[in-house]
């Protein structure tokens, strides 16, 4: 077996690799529902009746893609510059933990100005806690991935200990829970049925700006001059180490809002289980959206469709709901195959 | 009689056609040499023989027996072997451990040591290779590693010995060892295939020599018919002519060194208190073999790394802070050693490497942040056109662009602001005559505009012809400048071997 790359990639090839590489998902993941003893047909069927089939189902899965585009902005942005954050799942309990801080009474403001507070202090959470992963990896080469990672428990016990401790809300009948955002600071819905909320107009808007920095400003040049040839960028003048700082405290910000929208957007207020591995599946979501922040909006889409409809058909017939953690990692691999397809081509003999 | 036989050898990638019905045949005793440019094909075929590549068309034949086509194992069974330019060696790894690596059995329980240890000792003394068996490959110089990966191939049975740009990291002397060992491997019966670019080695080793251009055999001759001139209108195509030097009275000091020691992690300093001087209309060649601190001086004047002690002065005032953007800021235009590596970002556009020094200026962004696209595409389409880029426009990828043109658009990036001190680093490794004569024009022209020019290179016949003065670094320390004239090739490759023409004796070093 060999490995060539093709000449030229056509536009017509790029495009449908990636649909093509879903289905493959598709028809991988049916083993394992023929395993369940499902049939596979009418289990996608409900997957997707599950996902988009009504105005509820389609409100629920745009709401479970909010958290997500942030998270997979934040992969993104920093995979870009090879920075390896694996801990926006962190960083986004860092922007729950300021929404909690400031949001449930210890900030006032009108409603225009609270949000917007509540959204810059999460940012900003998310992004300081990265402070301590970047600099040790800028000035004592420690590797990113096991500290973003590992501060991933940290701030989740930190979380659980200030939820069960001094922040527990004794009204809550005795949950584990923090007090609830005050009225000004919580994101208004955008439609009077559901659970839809205006983080989507910040997630949207956030991707829109990353992609307008990445593409017209000096920074993003920055950054994709660093991940792509450090040395190159070096050698050119870009100031590798203040590039990466700065990438890592736009990409925790980002994280940092996930955990702001869902606080004060979809749940109201602190929970150890707002983030179902919202962090984690970013990662997938900037994968399969290859880092690109506009695709980050439909893979977000895609991979909340999944879980919501892989909800649903859990419930209507016996298949346990990791199938759609399954269909996931399958995807993601389909894509990443299907990408390095369309660049190499193999040649048998 | 032949041991090897290449027949009919066609390979294409996409369009291009690498390797096109190539035939060559290598007897035993004989040393070919394989002469082409850059991108000729000489590689491809290397590799289509040592079984990374399968040829579409074709097929290779060692002893008359065919070889399976794309197995490298078949290859090394029948007894092909390469040594790479670049040593594939383990530092870590003492040098019988090196050349034992991937001879023994996955499954077996012990290493048979001494029956290694045996076999190579009796290799080293047949052919004349003394090494140390257990010292470790790190500690060994690039001459010994040379050795090391010689006897690597032997210690594998090799009748048939590749060896690709092998005098490339050597001195003048080293390659007379090198070429003394290849006479006794042919004495003994092996097949020899030199690949160089370097004619005169190959007029002094070779019995025949098969010229390549673009893919295509355009002539094997015995080396006693040939001469330089022949050989290089056959690699090139057409009659070779390089720029000259013509007489120009230097100007004013426009770089300065004096005491400059630059400390690096090694135990001794990579550049070890150099003076030099370079004058306006004046270009300073450094002589050297690779790894002797010409990187250190180079990452110095480029602005990546800060002097230890002494002082670095441009136009009379000291640097202090040295950085990339102030060398740039101060007129140093700036060709590094490796254009891939770090002159250019190849998946960048052609138009995005071509800014990447002046991200900040107000020419390029509005309040060192918005970039200024449409003003910075004109101003890429004007020097593609001025520094004849040849390339799909600004948008293209430059990773894309050839050697050459990549390294015209790295000659645009740094000259085209007409600095007045410019290092080049290596400025014609690996491009054609066409290049070549065209980077050094460019050079030429910019040394008559009045820059100072101080010029690294590995090649001497290059330094001799384009410099007026030269200096030869060893060990992190430079000799005091001379005119070329006035030093044959041989004291200057005792120079590189680190001879000091004043005392006649062999430099002191701590190593």
């Amino acid at each position: 077996m060999q490995i060539e790359p093709r000449a030229n990639v056509s536009v017509l090839r790029a495009g449908l690799a990636p649909i093509i590489a879903v289905l493959a998902a598709l028809v991988l993941c049916s083993v394992l529902i023929v395993w369940a003893g499902a049939p596979v047909l009418e289990s996608y069927f409900l997957l997707f009746k599950g996902a988009l089939g009504s105005r509820f189902a389609l409100t629920e899965t745009i709401t479970r893609s909010i958290p997500l585009m942030f998270t997979g902005l934040a992969a993104a942005i920093a995979f870009r510059a090879k920075f390896y954050n694996i801990g926006a799942e962190g960083q986004l309990y860092c922007g729950a933990l300021a929404a909690t801080y400031f949001g449930t009474g210890l900030v006032v403001l009108p409603a225009l100005l609270m949000v917007p507070f509540l959204m810059i202090v999460g940012a900003l959470a998310g992004g300081l806690i990265l402070i301590i992963p970047v600099l040790l990896k800028t000035h004592m080469k420690v590797d990113e991935v096991v500290t973003t990672l590992l501060l991933n428990f940290i701030i989740l016990l930190l979380v659980s200990f200030l939820i069960e401790g001094p922040w527990k809300d004794p009204m809550a009948m005795g949950w584990p829970q923090a007090a609830s955002i005050i009225d000004e600071g919580v994101l208004p819905l955008l439609m009077s049925k559901g659970r839809l909320h205006a983080g989507l107009l910040f997630a949207l808007a956030a991707a829109f700006l990353v992609w307008v920095m990445m593409r017209f400003t000096v920074w993003g040049y920055e950054i994709k001059a660093v991940g792509l040839n450090a040395k190159a960028a070096e050698f050119a003048g870009i100031r590798i180490n203040s590039t990466i700082i700065r990438t890592a405290m736009i990409s925790g910000g980002l994280a940092g809002l996930a955990g702001v929208s869902e606080v004060a957007g979809l749940k109201g207020y602190l929970t150890l289980d707002i983030s179902p591995g919202f962090g984690y599946t970013g990662i997938a979501v900037a994968m399969l959206a290859q880092l690109h922040p506009l695709a980050v909006i439909p893979a977000a889409l895609f991979l909340s469709a999944v879980y919501v409809g892989a909800d649903a058909m859990s419930r209507a017939v016996a298949i346990p709901t990791y199938i759609a953690d399954v269909l996931v990692g399958v995807s993601v691999l389909c894509v990443l195959i299907s990408v390095m397809l369309t660049k190499f081509k193999i040649r048998w003999r | 009689m032949s041991i090897l036989e290449i027949k009919n050898i066609t390979k294409s990638f996409g369009s291009l056609v690498a390797n096109d019905n190539i035939s060559l045949s290598l007897d035993a005793g004989e040393i070919l040499a394989l002469l082409g440019e850059n991108g000729a094909g000489k590689t491809t075929l290397m590799n289509i023989l040592f079984g990374h590549y399968t040829a579409d068309k074709g097929s290779i034949s060692i002893d008359g027996e065919l070889l399976p086509p794309g197995s490298t194992e078949a290859a090394i069974k029948a007894g092909v072997g390469m040594v790479h330019q670049h040593f594939t060696l383990a530092d870590n790894l003492s040098v019988l451990d090196n050349i034992i690596l991937g001879t023994e059995n996955l499954f077996a329980w012990r290493q048979d040591l001494s029956g290694a240890r045996a076999k190579l000792e009796k290799m080293a003394e047949e052919f004349g290779l003394a090494v140390k068996p257990d010292i470790l490959v790190g500690e060994l110089s690039v001459g010994e590693r040379q050795r090391v990966e010689i006897l690597k191939v032997l210690y594998r049975d090799a009748r048939v010995l590749i060896l690709d740009e092998p005098t490339a990291v050597l001195t003048p002397q080293e390659t007379e060892g090198l070429f003394a060992t290849l006479k006794k491997l042919t004495d003994k019966g092996l097949g020899v295939i030199f690949i160089s670019h370097k004619l005169n080695e190959i007029l002094a080793i070779s019995n025949r020599v098969a010229v390549l251009r673009r893919g295509a055999i355009t002539g094997i001759v015995k080396t006693v018919d040939a001469d330089r001139a022949m050989l290089a209108e056959m690699m090139v195509g057409h009659k070779v002519t390089r720029p000259r030097l013509e007489a120009a009275a230097a100007g004013a000091v426009v770089l300065q060194l004096s005491g400059v020691s630059v400390s690096g992690n090694t135990p001794t300093p990579l550049l070890n208190n150099i003076d030099l001087e370079v004058c306006a209309h004046e270009i300073v060649g450094v002589a050297g073999v690779a790894g002797n601190g010409q990187s250190a001086l180079a990452s110095l004047l480029s602005g990546l790394t800060r002097p230890a002690s002494g002082t670095v002065e441009l136009h009379g005032e000291a640097l202090g802070e040295v950085t990339p953007n102030l060398m740039v800021s101060l007129g140093v235009g700036r060709i590094p050693e490796d254009r891939h590596a770090s002159g250019v970002v190849g998946e960048m556009a052609v138009w995005e490497n071509l800014i990447s020094e002046t991200l900040k200026s107000s020419e390029i962004s509005h309040g060192r942040f918005w970039i200024k696209k449409p003003d910075a595409l004109k101003r890429t389409e004007q020097l593609i056109e001025q520094y004849d880029v040849r390339c799909e426009g600004p948008l293209q990828q430059t990773k894309l662009l050839s050697g050459g043109n990549m390294q015209k658009l790295i000659l645009a990036r740094a000259l085209s602001s007409d600095p007045s001190f410019i290092l080049a680093n290596q400025p014609v490794r690996g491009l054609d005559e066409g290049a070549i004569a065209y980077v050094q024009t460019q050079l030429l022209a910019a040394r008559q505009r009045g820059a100072g020019i101080l010029l690294i290179s590995e090649d001497l016949d290059e330094l001799m012809s384009l410099c007026d003065k030269l200096v030869v670094m060893y060990h992190g320390e430079l000799s005091a400048p001379f005119v070329p004239k006035q030093k044959t090739v041989q004291e200057i490759g005792l120079m590189m071997a680190g001879h000091r023409p004043e005392t006649g004796q062999e430099a002191a070093y701590a190593n």
